[in-house]
């Protein structure tokens, strides 16, 4: 067993874990980060994207034990507080209908954050090519584009 | 206690573009899917799956696997009775369908690599998965026959005992029904002065790939055994259990929670359910299981899968005369619980939109030791109309006309609504000319044309394309009677109930179970419409079989056109029943009771009581009419009289690099006539996302076996997924030609997207390279097949060949897919 310590979604924990755990296991089974989902086994589709200290990060393709000392946010920690002071990324899948089964979204929103982080004004192509690590199976993607676009307070594309 | 006042405005609710309610859990990651439920004392399950497409079991030794840490049990089939079940057939598609038994853990042979032979269950996931890799099986190889070409022949059968591969041979002819001419003399006819189009086109096999792999939870524990399944269709699994294992459905709850996605892929009676049902009860304990990724692409049901060889008669300037179609369709291993009639399905679409006097569909379903196969978004039409429209071209250049104008000579003209086809079925409404103007116009087809002229003039490198689908489909699903008539084993009417709570809050309980489609948002919005209540105040309650005692779940683009007109005639029922009793509230006549602007109103006064009002009174019923119940709650169910038939045409604008093969969509336009809409942000929802999914199987999916029946595509590394960055931004919009079957003038829109574009962006391929001579491309249209084409004049080759698994001994152990030189270790 290997002991870790990190703040998940403002939160300090400490627990002994099997080193071969994966991040997004330990925040599922151990801390019951449910929000943060699994959607393969060969990091292509992002939905268990999460921040490990501020950057976007599969936390299927992190061992906990890499996490130690970290500070992770799940989409359970990116709004202040849920129903109310939702993050406008959130707000802005709302409102551009950019979900529909909802599996993928914790993982885009937390991706798409990411995105606009590191470049706050992107074209069409740039988020197009910004989200190409996280699969969605409903939306086709067009409204997932518009919800950034919205995001980012560029021009939005027609529905 | 204070009753929630009537909608102070009245304002139609149906057509707003209400923002989901479903999407603040989903936003925030309040999510309830099935692998987030944990029980005390949950135990947890892993499979041992064959690596075999066909073997005999000579051995299954789990004594390491029991010695393993945590490890309860370790099961195969020799440790299970009767009381496991079977999987289900539902649709025998004819009397003597040849239809193996399927049972949920393989006994003594197994018939596809990933067939169940044993199951662990141990204190966690992990430890149920190490020990699973403990569990040793002996088998003995038998003979596997895994292509559709090879499985014709039964020279290897899938199931020997079965003595050929042949399951059921399904067959409509016009002469025969009643309903046209003969095939064969309008073919003939057409050979000596006419045109004939002879094509086989290929549907490959795909992958549903929902995004939330495939859960179950079973508690066993309390007087009822609860089930939680990331399933379409909790009612019908329900039903399953009861029927094969002898538990009563009144001690079985099925849950279907949180589900993420389906595409038709959550619609069956899995292995996995029904192992998970058992053991539970085994042990009396809750059970879990979550499938991985790659369990998900290797065991859960496929779809497609189909040859399709066609013939189309014609008059010379191309007023078809007759089509015959002969299809071979891959079951699998086993008849999926609608597997063979997927296929059938699409039995009344190959004729789609044109007036054809004289048709024979001919349907052969084959076994082979592959994954089984069944629905996947549009089951059955998607396959019809790729053929037709793919046809419709190729008469149009054997005119020599535009692909548009062979179809307008031939399709139904607005003014003949209703129109009664040639395979029976009667077209209630519809308006194809209209559809196609405004996407033309949205298109600008007239220049995007120029434009392709020149560059065909300057010879191009990168030619441009331009494909048409002029579509439609039945859905809907469906006609009891109808379905009963096809030896169909269920029914296909929805149930829904409206129940009023003492504050004037009304909940709506429907047997249709969302998974991703909007309907808690939609279906509010039309009962709020009819009761005059305001959206946020209904609340819809669906997918749990304790709450939602009756239905037949969600799939053929049912759920809006079926279940939300049972749903509007129960609140109907609501509205008389609340009559007399406003009536009375109010002192007046019955016969002078109106229901305006939400409300209950004394003709002639302002008098009048909101539902809400109404529904508190009923609640204290301190003074309700002699005679009269104190209860507004009303149910009703809706069997529908016909199917349904959105239309709409898309057009396709693709570049076509002649040099390289690359191929990349340059515009996509599609006018949908999808009757009266409720909520146009999740119609557009569905669109899109419909076309990425035909444009995938255009473009770049395909389930690819190698000759031993190993999937080679089982992975999301290796099947292809299209992403963000693969896809354009379409535009869409619609016409409006209400359907006449429901009272809401709704026509489905779930598979539209679907069936439409496949063709479109293949129509678009094949007219870019048209001038090269190339007249097909077998999808997906990769670029290695585009450049065959181009250069071999071939429809591009098969991809088993160039699919070789990736540890290979004749590959270098590296496969030769996806590989750059030097990546061998």
């Amino acid at each position: 067993m290997a002991r870790i310590s990190m703040r998940v979604d403002g939160m300090k924990v400490t627990d002994d874990i099997e080193p071969r755990t994966l991040l997004v296991q330990y925040l599922r089974e151990g801390l019951g980060k449910t929000g943060t989902v699994i959607g393969c086994d060969t990091s292509n589709c992002g939905a268990c994207t999460v921040h490990l200290d501020g950057d976007s990060v599969k936390s299927c393709n992190v061992l906990a034990v890499q996490a130690d000392g970290c500070e992770v946010t799940t989409i359970e920690g990116l709004a202040d507080t849920v129903e109310t002071d939702l993050h406008p990324m959130q707000e802005a899948f709302r409102e551009c209908h950019g979900l529909q089964c909802g599996f993928c979204t914790p993982g885009m929103i937390m991706q798409t954050v990411d995105l606009l982080k590191r470049n706050p004004q992107p074209t069409e192509d740039e988020i197009r090519e910004g989200i190409e690590g996280n699969l969605c199976r409903c939306t086709g993607y067009h409204n997932i584009v518009r919800a950034v676009q919205q995001a980012a307070g560029t021009e939005v594309n027609a529905l | 206690m204070t009753a929630v006042d009537a909608r102070p405005e009245q304002t139609n609710e149906i057509g707003r573009d209400r923002r989901r309610k479903e999407d603040a859990r989903l936003i925030t990651g309040r999510t309830r899917w099935t692998d987030n439920i944990n029980l005390p004392g949950m135990l947890h399950l892993a499979m041992v799956r064959s690596p075999f497409a066909h073997a005999r079991i000579t051995g299954i030794d789990t004594s390491a696997a029991e010695e393993s840490v945590g490890v309860v049990t370790v099961l195969a089939a020799k440790d299970f009775d009767e009381s496991l079940g079977v999987c289900i057939n539902a649709w025998p598609i004819t009397p003597d369908q040849k239809t193996p038994a399927h049972p949920p853990i393989a006994s003594d042979r197994v018939t596809f690599a990933g067939e169940i032979v044993a199951v662990v269950a141990a204190r966690s996931a992990a430890a149920a998965r190490d020990a699973a890799e403990m569990v040793e099986v002996d088998y003995e190889e038998l003979p596997a026959v895994v292509s559709l070409e090879e499985a014709v022949k039964d020279e290897v059968l899938a199931h020997p005992d079965l003595g050929t591969n042949k399951s059921a041979l399904w067959v409509f002819d016009s002469a025969q029904a009643g309903t046209g001419g003969n095939v064969e003399e309008a073919i003939a006819s057409a050979k000596s002065d006419g045109i004939v189009i002879e094509r086989t086109y290929r549907q490959q096999r795909l992958i549903p790939a929902f995004m939330e792999p495939r859960s179950v939870v079973c508690d066993p524990t309390g007087e009822q055994i609860t089930v939680w399944s990331a399933t379409q269709i909790p009612h019908i699994l329900r039903f399953a259990f009861a029927a094969t294992t002898g538990v009563p459905e009144s001690k079985i709850r099925v849950i279907a929670p949180d589900v993420g996605g389906g595409f038709g892929g959550k619609l069956q009676q899995t292995p996995e359910e029904m192992i998970v049902f058992a053991i539970a009860r085994r042990l009396g304990k809750p059970v879990k299981y979550t499938e991985t990724r790659s369990e998900s692409l290797l065991a859960a049901h496929h779809g497609r899968d189909q040859i399709q060889k066609l013939t189309l008669s014609a008059t010379k300037d191309g007023q078809v005369t007759g089509l015959k179609v002969e299809l071979d369709a891959n079951l699998g291993a086993y008849v999926a619980i609608v597997g063979g009639g997927v296929p059938v399905l699409g039995a009344f679409m190959f004729n789609a939109i044109y007036k054809f006097p004289a048709y024979q569909f001919n349907c052969q379903t084959v076994f082979t030791n592959t994954t089984w196969t069944d629905a996947y978004r549009g089951a059955g039409r998607p396959e019809a109309t790729y053929a037709i429209e793919r046809l419709m071209d190729e008469l149009a250049a054997e005119v020599g006309v535009d692909p548009l104008e062979i179809r307008e000579k031939n399709w139904i003209k607005h003014e003949e609504f209703p129109f009664t086809t040639i395979a029976g079925l009667t077209y209630d409404s519809g308006n194809y000319e209209a559809a196609t103007a405004k996407a033309k116009e949205m298109f600008g087809y007239d220049e995007l044309r120029r434009e392709q002229a020149e560059r065909r003039a300057n010879n191009d490198p990168v030619q441009l394309g331009i494909g048409i689908s002029t579509f439609t489909e039945m859905c809907g699903l469906a006609p009891s009677r109808v379905l009963g008539s096809l030896d169909y084993g269920a029914g296909g009417w929805e149930h829904a109930q409206v129940r009023l709570t003492p504050t004037g809050k009304v909940e709506v309980i429907t047997g249709a179970s969302a998974h991703g489609q909007g309907h808690e948002t939609a279906f509010s919005q039309i009962v709020a419409d009819r009761l005059g209540v305001a959206f946020e105040d209904v609340e819809v309650l669906h997918g749990d079989t304790q709450i939602a005692a009756k239905g037949y779940d969600t799939y053929g683009s049912r759920s809006l056109v079926v279940g939300g007109e049972a749903l509007v005639r129960a609140a109907d029922k609501v509205l008389e029943k609340a009559k007399p009793i406003a009536a009375h509230l109010l002192e007046a006549s019955v016969d002078d009771m109106e229901f305006t602007g939400g409300r209950w109103t004394v003709r002639g006064t302002d008098q009048g009581m909101s539902i809400g009002e109404l529904s508190t009174a009923v609640f204290a019923a301190h003074n309700l009419p002699d005679g009269v119940e104190a209860n507004l709650d009303s149910e009703a169910t809706f069997d529908p009289e016909n199917f349904n038939f959105p239309h709409g045409t898309h057009l396709c604008a693709m570049e076509v690099d002649t040099e390289t093969g690359q191929v990349k969509m340059r515009k996509y336009v599609c006018c949908d006539d999808i009757g009266n809409i409720i909520n146009p942000l999740i119609v557009a929802g569905q669109v899109h996302g419909g076309l990425v999914q035909g444009i995938a199987q255009a473009l770049w999916e395909e389930a690819v076996y190698d000759d031993a029946g190993t999937l080679v595509s089982g992975s999301f590394v290796d099947y292809l997924l299209p992403t963000a960055a693969d896809t354009i931004s379409f535009e869409i919009d619609h016409t409006t030609s209400p359907a006449t079957t429901n009272t809401l003038g709704t026509k489905g829109v779930g598979e539209a997207g679907t069936i439409a574009s496949t063709p479109a962006v293949v129509n678009a391929v094949v007219d870019a390279l048209r001038p090269l001579g190339v007249h097909d491309v077998t999808m997906p249209c990769t670029p290695e097949r585009v450049w065959r084409a181009i250069n071999e004049g071939s429809a591009g080759g098969e991809t088993t060949g160039a699919a070789a698994a990736h540890f290979d001994s004749s590959t270098g152990m590296s496969g030769n897919v996806d590989r750059t030189e030097g990546d061998v270790q």
